[in-house]
């Protein structure tokens, strides 16, 4: 599979242009994410039932990579603990980065290794890590925006 | 002959020898991603001629040394070289004096210069500072730093649907409280070519000084600054064909003679004292340091490698005609939404598409060796203005092809069927 194909594979297409979960959550923690190299913006809900997300949702305006991981990332979380949510994030994290690439951690981030093809990218790393970034920051009820910066 | 305008109403003038031409750049010749390079980023940074970077390596391997003051050989070739390239400066852009010729790092600096010391010195609480909705953000944030330092207002001329400046809207924002009008020449984002002629002798009539943010005009036409009589006029050397890391602030004498220096050192100063200094005569006392001397010396050498097409007449001819042959591409394959469709523009094209986000569009179309920029592009409120986040620009130099034009064209075509549209 050519680089390109890599990145851009169907579910990711996919994702990109029917994003699940894309609404607001009133009452929810939320916080938004910049990427200024672009202009993109994200804004992410996150609903807890004490310890464990109980809903998520985004909306925004990105790239067909940002709005897929931010689409796969909202169907992944749904009743997951909050640390489970951040080992999650920084397996992942680890992995879009090149930090890792163990079977083990493939194994765990499930379908979000259609994203791995952002490795071939640098500049689009941050593509997918924001919408993730953004989650860490609606959890911890950040009230400055995140940017890729 | 100058203007776009003009040029393009008068009989047909022989566009340049693009095959000639593209022999002089040296980049050109690369490859990306194994297909042949097709840059279409010129607004962000043009390529150089070869005659630049000889001239960059002659003066390092030949007179490299400190300007001024110095007595021995180096430093006196090196200081007349520098001074050497104001001149050429002035003569490119038709400057009244060589001593209205200040070098800064780039057109940004030029408008912080203004900002931080003509505006301090004339703009005080209450009094308003006039730009338009299609500046880069250099033109942008040293005027609200400075407004909001002396407690003055930005007031804003909006921008009409096709990407012009709304010149009634213009003519009723000129108010007694307006200081000063700083204004693009040449839109990066839209292509927009300004009339700041006119522009300039309306906001002259009210006594009101006008700043140009030239960057985008002087690689695309002939600029001359005594025929505009703006007051101020900003430009970068490396979006001209010269190196980066220089620029230029061109300045009325009779402000650059009473503004207070912009940033204090060396080469400054007439005199020092631990109490007390004094100063230059401009443009000296706007360059304090050492100044990006040889980066001067080579954008002289744009100038002149340009100075040898024998005015722009011909460059205007291709660019026309690349900026033809790309609209008239992109509008065949539909689903593609121009932003700025003034008649009269310089070869930029600004896009989205309804089949991918211009980020993923810049990476598709680098992966077929084409350079362009996706993005705000630095004007965030225009790009507010139309409602989008982020669009995709090609823009074009007298370097590109229009082979190459077609080349990006077909791949914007490929990109859709990609992208499953």
């Amino acid at each position: 599979m050519s680089d390109l194909r890599e990145l851009y594979q169907e579910l990711i297409l996919d994702h990109g242009r029917k994003p699940r979960n894309y609404r607001a959550l009133p009452d929810a923690r939320s916080a938004d994410g910049y990427n200024p190299l672009c202009g993109d913006e994200v804004h992410v809900f996150v609903k807890l039932d004490g310890n464990v997300v109980e809903d998520v949702s985004f909306q925004g305006q990105g790239c067909a990579i940002s709005t897929a991981s931010a689409s796969l990332m909202t169907q992944m979380l749904k009743g997951k603990t909050v640390t489970e949510a951040t080992e999650l994030f920084q397996t992942f994290h680890d992995l879009v980065t090149g930090r890792k690439d163990d079977e083990e951690s493939r194994n765990k981030v499930g379908k979000l290794v259609v994203l791995l093809g952002v490795r071939a990218f640098p500049v689009r790393v941050k593509c997918a890590t924001l919408p993730w970034h953004t989650l860490q920051a609606a959890l911890n009820e950040k009230k400055t925006p995140v940017t890729t910066e | 002959m100058s203007t776009l305008e003009e040029v393009r109403a008068s009989s047909p003038v022989a566009p340049i020898d693009v095959e000639r031409v593209r022999a002089d750049f040296p980049l050109l010749e690369r490859s990306v991603h194994g297909k042949p390079l097709v840059y279409l980023d010129n607004a962000a940074s043009a390529q150089k001629p070869r005659v630049v970077l000889e001239r960059l390596q002659r003066f390092y391997t030949e007179i490299n040394s400190n300007v001024h003051r110095g007595v021995h050989a180096l430093s006196q070739a090196a200081t007349e070289a520098y001074e050497g390239a104001r001149e050429t400066v002035r003569r490119f852009l038709n400057a009244g004096d060589v001593s209205e010729i200040v070098f800064v790092r780039g057109a940004t600096e030029a408008i912080n210069l203004v900002a931080s010391s003509f505006g301090r010195q004339h703009v005080g609480a209450g009094d308003e500072v006039l730009i338009t909705t299609m500046e880069h953000h250099s033109n942008i944030v040293p005027w609200q730093l400075l407004c909001e330092s002396v407690g003055a207002h930005l007031t804003v001329v909006p921008v009409t649907d096709s990407g012009q400046l709304d010149l009634e809207a213009y003519g009723n924002l000129l108010t007694e409280r307006t200081k000063l009008v700083a204004l693009v020449h040449v839109s990066n984002t839209l292509g927009t070519v300004n009339p700041v002629k006119g522009m300039v002798a309306l906001a002259h009539e009210r006594d009101i000084p006008v700043l140009l943010d030239g960057a985008q005009a002087v690689p695309h036409m002939k600029v001359d600054l005594q025929e505009l009589d703006c007051d101020f006029y900003a430009l970068s050397s490396h979006k001209a064909f010269g190196p980066m890391g220089t620029g230029v602030l061109y300045g009325k004498h009779k402000w650059l003679e009473s503004m207070p220096p912009y940033q204090g050192g060396g080469e400054m100063i007439l005199s020092v004292q631990l109490d007390k200094s004094t100063f230059r005569e401009p443009p000296g006392k706007f360059e304090a340091g050492t100044p990006s001397v040889a980066a001067a010396v080579g954008f002289a050498a744009a100038l002149e490698y340009l100075e040898g097409f024998g005015g722009f007449d011909g460059i205007i001819a291709h660019e026309t005609s690349l900026l033809a042959r790309a609209t008239h591409g992109l509008q065949q394959i539909g689903g593609v939404r121009l932003f700025g469709t003034s008649t009269c523009k310089a070869a930029v094209l600004s896009f989205v598409t309804d089949w991918a986000h211009p980020h993923d569009l810049g990476t598709f179309l680098d992966q077929e060796g084409i350079a362009v920029r996706t993005g705000h592009h630095c004007t965030q409120p225009l790009m507010k203005r139309f409602g989008v986040p982020a669009t995709t620009r090609a823009s074009f130099a007298f370097y590109n092809s229009l082979e190459e034009v077609d080349t990006f064209v077909r791949a914007l075509e490929a990109s859709r069927e990609f992208f499953g549209a």
